[in-house]
């Protein structure tokens, strides 16, 4: 045999069983006793790494959610991707009862669309929200209002956002939607909320967080909150889910029964719903007139 | 014969200095002044005055507490309509005090003669403290608070003022102008701060676009001992503060540090002009020089306008509508500025002035993929790497951003200039650099 060949083989082989037994030593020596539990949970977990728990990942999640078992208490942890079954399945691995909690799905405070607030100025810089929102108040002229570039799709790990190329405003596939929060957390404006997916899935919120007087509001936008107070007052007393406060009104998730009195009494159609109301709506005012760029 | 300039980077873009002959004109005071609270660098003011109040002009509306902050005084004698949240240049509401104006009536004190006062009798103290009492905020554009760069920190000495004469913006006009038209005032002014600095020495730097200018204040310069002017290499941004002294002195200022750490104060023509206003004839800052230019106007010009006057008016003092097909209207310089929504903002301590931009040249070009040219990082002026940069911004890597040296970058839009990608640099540098900032400020 060919003598290079052969030093080359005892050399590597000679390396390899060097390397081998350090690699052997540091293993026994370093070893990091690790709870089994922590694989296990991680296991049930969804594996998206979403961080709408909280916590760095499912790791992260599943790490916290053995802590919090050693403590007997499991409450205030919940997988909002994995829903209510994962965390089922949690609870039944560590041996603990779980509190179901209620289904929540990401909704759009606002719908100024391209129809209902007028664009009046043109924005040219690279398509980020946040860039935008920093530079001036949007191309509609409400300082609120949804910018309509996409930071929130883009955060959003489930395909469950896209933008309508009609209106301009991020669209939510409540199938999809997880309520992870890593929309209301790219969202520079904080219009995205995570509300309760309601009672059959029904449910009613204000389409609108303009804080200024109605008047100002209406100028930029025709379905804007003008903070009249209409809705508040159609809200049944004993319901009281509704508060207006600095000229925004507010409909309290956990209050709600969604009867939809108070959305055909919105004089600017600013109250939206998942459902048909059977009132008949007043007609709506035409735009006011917009400001020339 | 080749001037100076400062070494790394730097731009030579488009001058059209299209208003650089045309006199300063005086408008008279506006119908309604707007003065927004945060009209300076560092802490707004807290205001003074309350609706219904009569002011003359000159009368103190709003006190600057904090270290870094300025006074802000009434620019129209009238009464004050209300104190709310009005439209500023970007669109958003901020707090501002809007007065009414009746007559021009102005504080007993000022002397409003043309006259030039030549006797100084204070001591470097009591200057520093008028400059702070007359709101004296630089002019160049950055409005920061005069009176700070002569309170030196303990230990450290100034041998040199820098005045910045340099005007490296395109289109702007109004340094220019009043280097031709107040030249003894100016090197009063100089004369002054070089009291209240505490030095011997005096260098302005004039670009060699302005022949005439550098003329002037060559001429004049005898009567003011320990002053040099120095005619400059056209070369944006020279009027960047390291960047001027880097050309004029040839000392660089440290990453992170500022220029007394090289023993210099540096200040703007135009503030050294106010400066000796508000010292020698206790004139406070409510009025500036401001250019109105663009290609699509038939005039230009250079006006002397009350703080707080709406853009519009500057339009309508030369006699011209918004002309049509303008896409553009940028409060500042084409690089450095920022474009407004509408002529209705009102004009502030640091508005240099408005550029109405075609329609045609309004838009940025489609946006291509980075070719590693590195023609960014061959005219930064900060000896950055902005394609980088970028790139670590858009990935949100801030850690990285930061050991990159973002917070070292200006903002002075070089790389975006030079782009051939077009690709949106300067954009995503200042979104990473305010979220550095942010971080090293919590990190405190």
């Amino acid at each position: 045999m060919n003598p290079t060949i052969l030093y080359a083989v005892l050399m590597l082989g000679i390396a390899a069983a060097g390397s081998a037994m350090i690699l052997f030593v540091v293993a026994k020596k370093f070893y990091l006793e690790e709870d089994p539990r922590i694989d296990g949970v991680l296991e049930i977990l969804p594996g998206a790494n979403c961080g709408g728990c909280g916590y760095p990942g499912c790791r992260g999640m599943a790490e916290a959610l053995v802590r919090a078992a050693d403590k007997g208490d499991l409450s205030g942890l919940s997988c909002p991707p994995g829903g209510n079954e994962t965390m089922k399945n949690v609870g039944h691995f560590l041996g603990l009862a779980v509190a179901e909690a209620e289904p929540t799905v990401a909704v759009v405070r606002c719908h100024g669309t391209r129809q209902s607030a007028p664009q009046k100025l043109t924005f040219d810089g690279p398509a980020s929200c946040i860039i935008a929102h920093a530079l001036f108040c949007g191309e509609n002229g409400c300082p609120d209002g949804c910018l309509g570039l996409g930071d929130c799709v883009a955060a959003c790990a489930f395909a469950a956002m896209f933008m309508d190329p009609e209106t301009g405003l991020p669209v939510v596939d409540e199938h999809k939607c997880v309520s992870c929060g890593a929309c209301v957390k790219a969202c520079p404006r904080h219009i995205i909320e995570i509300r309760p997916r309601g009672k059959k899935g029904r449910r009613v919120w204000v389409g609108c967080i303009n804080r200024e007087k109605g008047s100002v509001a209406a100028k930029n936008c025709r379905v804007a909150c003008i903070g009249c107070g209409k809705c508040a007052k159609a809200c049944p007393e004993k319901i009281g889910a509704i508060t207006v406060e600095n000229n925004l009104a507010y409909i309290d998730p956990k209050k709600c029964i969604a009867c939809g009195l108070c959305i055909p009494v919105c004089p600017t159609q600013a109250i939206l719903a998942t459902f048909e109301s059977r009132k008949v709506p007043p007609p709506v005012k035409e735009a006011a007139p917009g400001v020339q760029p | 014969m080749r001037h100076g300039t400062f070494k790394i980077g730097g731009i030579h873009p488009p001058e059209n200095k299209l208003s650089a002959n045309i006199p300063i004109v005086t408008l008279p005071p506006p119908a309604q002044a707007i003065l927004h609270l945060a009209q300076n660098l560092g802490a707004s003011p807290v205001p003074v005055v309350k609706p219904g109040d009569k002011v003359r002009v000159g009368t103190l509306v709003a006190r600057g507490e904090a270290f870094i902050s300025a006074h802000l005084h009434s620019s129209v004698s009238g009464t004050v309509a209300r104190i709310d949240n009005v439209l500023d240049s970007s669109g958003y509401k901020r707090k501002a005090i809007v007065i009414q104006v009746e007559g021009d009536e102005w504080e007993a004190d000022i002397d409003r003669s043309p006259d030039l006062v030549a006797a100084i009798d204070l001591n470097p103290g009591e200057i520093v403290a008028k400059i702070k009492e007359m709101g004296i905020v630089g002019l160049g554009g950055a409005a920061f608070p005069s009176h700070i760069k002569y309170i030196f920190p303990a230990g450290k000495k100034a041998d040199t003022l820098v005045i910045n004469g340099v005007e490296c913006e395109p289109y702007l006009t109004a340094d220019h102008r009043l280097m031709m038209e107040r030249p003894d005032d100016i090197l009063m002014g100089i004369r002054i701060m070089m009291i209240a600095g505490q030095v011997d020495r005096a260098v302005l730097g004039i670009e060699a676009n302005k022949p005439d200018a550098i003329a002037m204040m060559t001429g004049k310069a005898r009567a003011v001992p320990g002053l040099e002017v120095k005619p400059l290499e056209v070369r944006y941004p020279q009027g960047a503060e390291k960047q001027l002294i880097k050309a004029l002195l040839n000392r660089e200022v440290p990453a992170g540090k500022l220029p007394p750490d090289v023993g210099c104060i540096i200040n703007n023509v135009g503030t050294a002009l106010a400066i000796y206003e508000a010292v020698l004839k206790n004139k406070p800052l409510v009025d500036r020089v401001v250019t109105i230019s663009g290609k699509g106007l038939l005039k230009t010009g250079n006006f002397k306008v009350r703080i707080g006057t709406p853009a519009q008016a500057l339009l309508a003092a030369l006699g011209e509508e918004l002309p049509a097909g303008t896409g553009k209207i940028i409060c500042g310089g084409p690089l450095m500025g920022k474009a407004v929504n509408s002529l209705d903002v009102p004009i502030t301590k640091g508005t240099s002035g408005f550029v109405l931009v075609a329609d045609r040249e309004a838009y940025r070009p489609a946006v291509c993929n980075c070719i590693r040219c590195a023609r960014c990082v061959g005219v930064c002026p900060m000896g950055l790497e902005p394609y980088l940069l970028e790139r670590l911004a858009v990935r949100q890597n801030f850690t990285a951003c930061e050991a990159a040296g973002i917070t070292e970058c200006m903002e002075c839009g070089c790389c975006s200039f030079a782009c051939p990608a077009a690709r949106p640099l300067l954009d995503y540098i200042r979104l990473g650099k305010a979220q550095v900032m942010r971080s090293i400020r919590e990190r405190r």
